[in-house]
């Protein structure tokens, strides 16, 4: 081929660069003779790290323990109540992914590192501390909730939190995300950004542009792929020509793992790893395998995938998992996870009653929160 | 007052404002090394180095949303569209993300961004270059949309726009930079968002025309000056929030309207001043309130058919004439 190449150059050599006396070899494009891409890509497996490799006592074990059961529990309790018509619009359930949010919130500074995701937000908001009541008043769609009411289940936002939301349309928040970063760098706060989103997100084209401009610009984001396998109903490998995500950090020269998302520690050791990146103002991508038990939303029954898969997936559950671990290093034992377990669904069915005491906004209020200035509506 | 062009004002503005607030920054397609797609943005790399006037790849939905987190996060940008018919790639952070995210957040967060760039036609380009979009952004809540006809309004009102806390598009235009005029000086020349201009008082007929078309109009006026009529002449400046009680002011006094606006006409602000007008002031109407626009179609190529799509002087001059029944 090379020597093929050579031969046909001059042919195609202009006459004005020939008459410079520039050598045919000199005026080729310079492309070498073949191109090798070599890459390893660091994994993080299920049980490869214990609670003192995070770096964890054992009383941040047992909170993140409660917190990844309080997530649970009040989604359960929200799918009942989304079956009362209590909850209306869309409601995405986070149950099994619990580990994700907790292991890679367990890896920040709330409060000053930022947080953004996509719809399926419930477990981030919880995960950063915002309280069940908020939250449950949100879906129910009162003013005590985090958004006013105004967002529902797929907008949830705390600024105290620093949660940038909750995002209804698939990817359009990862170019957010990466502004927030921008913003952390510009004012040279030592902030970072976890940009959340599925794997649904990696087929729009938001995604690439902002993985490039994190790159070019030097951000201080993670982005974070909670690969549950399904887009809705769409399997991953129906979908895209690479299900291997981590991949396509190349095209950034961005640093990539893979990460077992049924372990909390296994995630909470990566973000942690990554956000030491981001801190060094290098953005990075870590794909997170993970699973929804749950359809997409309450309408979606399951149909693209087998109950065989289904319960095979359970036995992996990210709070089971964790529960044995605090039994076998006898950090607790049954009874007091048992207790725990009531004292969470205590707190859940008190901000149901929260949220059903809570008063539906005023009329009124639709016109707030429009723009900040206040006399909206302009139009008389 | 100085005389500058366009250009200089809307970059008088940019470099006043930065120099006045760190947490303003300019970032778009060639606004840096190049010196700005139409020089707006000439020298601001050299005054305010790349931290701050950042060049972008061809990215708009990328850049607009990290304008748009920037913005949520505490800063203030400036994001240049090199014209914003390239903003229909950025239309989903637009709508759904600039406009959105504080009303979705119950008021917690503040969108306090600038989109600007040049709109509208601006010459033979074809379809995909010659979008006027004011009104398909006005009818958005949670914009803001900015349109200024002459160089001192465009200083004045981009500096309201870049110290307002609420994403503003700021529409210029290509064929304007090069425009001459007197611009003022004055340290916070501020003028008001939502604050439309008398541009020339008069009584027997309005016409309302904003940014390009205001040159027709006052065109127009001047024609009618001769055979002894009095046109008024508004410019909006903003048109969302629009100023409607000075319009209003102006067809009670008048009785008469004639609207001049490059967009298409098809649900437009021509439509919504129209309403506007019979909702508050049917009964100081003497005549139907004519519309002069652009064609009901995409911009053509050829020479003669983009002048014939374009609002036409002499059709804005006869609508004039045939509301005051002198025709």
């Amino acid at each position: 081929m090379a020597s093929e190449t050579k031969k046909r150059t001059p042919k195609h050599t202009p006459k004005k660069a020939a008459d410079e006396g520039l050598t045919a070899e000199q005026q080729d494009v310079d492309i070498p003779k073949s191109i090798r891409v070599n890459r390893t890509f660091r994994t993080y497996r299920a049980g490869q790290y214990g609670h003192e490799d995070v770096g964890l006592s054992e009383e941040q074990v047992l909170a993140m323990y409660r917190s990844m059961l309080l997530q649970r529990r009040f989604e359960e309790r929200a799918a009942q109540m989304y079956g009362k018509q209590k909850i209306g619009g869309f409601l995405h359930l986070y149950i099994g992914q619990e580990a994700v949010s907790t292991g890679a919130v367990n890896a920040i500074r709330i409060g000053r590192d930022s947080v953004i995701t996509a719809y399926r937000d419930h477990g981030h908001a919880l995960a950063l501390g915002m309280s069940a009541d908020e939250c449950m008043a949100e879906l129910f769609g009162r003013i005590d909730g985090c958004s006013r009411g105004k967002g529902g289940s797929m907008h949830f936002f705390s600024a105290r939190h620093r949660f940038f939301g909750g995002h209804g349309i698939v990817g359009a928040h990862v170019p957010v995300g990466t502004g927030i970063a921008f913003a952390h760098k510009y004012q040279a706060d030592d902030g970072v950004c976890l940009t959340f989103f599925g794997d649904g997100a990696v087929g729009q084209g938001a995604i690439h542009e902002a993985s490039n401009l994190a790159a070019l610009y030097e951000l201080p984001v993670v982005f974070i792929i909670e690969n549950n396998q399904y887009a809705m109903g769409t399997a991953t490998t129906r979908a895209f020509a690479e299900t291997m995500f981590i991949k396509h950090a190349l095209s950034y020269h961005m640093e990539a793992s893979l990460v077992n998302g049924m372990d909390v520690f296994a995630v909470s050791k990566a973000v942690q790893d990554h956000v030491a990146m981001a801190r060094d103002f290098k953005p990075s991508l870590l794909e997170v395998r993970t699973y929804r038990y749950r359809g997409h939303s309450m309408s979606d029954p399951g149909k693209y995938r087998t109950k065989e898969e289904l319960e095979r997936k359970k036995h992996e559950d990210p709070i089971l998992r964790l529960k044995m671990y605090i039994l076998e290093h006898e950090m607790a034992d049954l009874d007091a996870l048992d207790a725990m377990d009531e004292d969470v669904k205590e707190e859940v069915r008190r901000s149901v009653e929260f949220a059903e005491n809570s008063p539906f906004p005023p009329l009124e209020s639709i016109y707030e929160d429009v723009y900040t200035q206040k006399d909206y509506p302009f139009l008389a | 007052m100085a005389e500058l062009q366009f250009r200089e004002a809307i970059r008088a503005a940019m470099v006043e404002e930065m120099e006045r607030d760190a947490t303003i920054f300019l970032m778009g397609e060639e606004v840096a090394q190049y010196n700005g797609a139409y020089k707006v943005s000439e020298g601001m790399l050299d005054k305010f180095g790349p931290r701050r006037v950042i060049d972008t790849p061809i990215s708009e939905n990328g850049f607009a949303g990290l304008g748009i987190g920037a913005a949520l996060n505490g800063l203030r940008p400036i994001i240049e569209f090199m014209t914003f018919n390239f903003s229909f790639v950025a239309f989903d952070q637009l709508i759904n993300n600039a406009a959105k995210i504080r009303y979705m957040s119950g008021g917690q967060f503040k969108i306090p961004i600038v989109f600007r760039g040049p709109n509208g036609a601006a010459g033979q380009l074809a379809a995909t270059h010659n979008t006027s979009t004011e009104s398909i952004y006005a009818t958005i809540p949670g914009l803001k949309v900015v349109a200024p006809s002459n160089p001192d309004d465009a200083k004045g009102l981009l500096k309201s726009a870049i110290r307002d806390d609420d994403p503003v598009l700021f529409l210029e235009s290509e064929v304007m930079y090069g425009m001459r005029g007197e611009v003022s000086e004055e340290e916070d020349y501020l003028i008001p968002i939502g604050k439309a201009r008398v541009a020339r008082e008069g009584t027997d007929v309005t016409l309302v025309a904003h940014s390009k078309s205001y040159w027709i109009a006052m065109r127009v006026a001047d024609r009618l000056a001769e055979e002894g009529y009095s046109a008024e002449v508004i410019d909006p400046r903003t048109i969302r929030p629009l100023d409607v009680d000075t319009i209003l002011d102006s067809i009670r006094k008048t009785n008469r309207c004639v609207i001049i606006d490059e967009s298409n006409p098809y649900a437009s602000i021509s439509s919504e001043i129209t309403y506007q007008i019979q909702d508050r002031a049917f009964d100081f109407l003497d005549a139907p309130i004519v519309r002069i626009t652009a064609k009901d179609t995409p911009a053509p190529y050829a020479k003669n058919l983009m002048a014939y799509y374009m609002p036409q002087e002499d059709d804005a001059y006869r609508a004039c004439k045939k509301v005051m029944y002198v025709d």
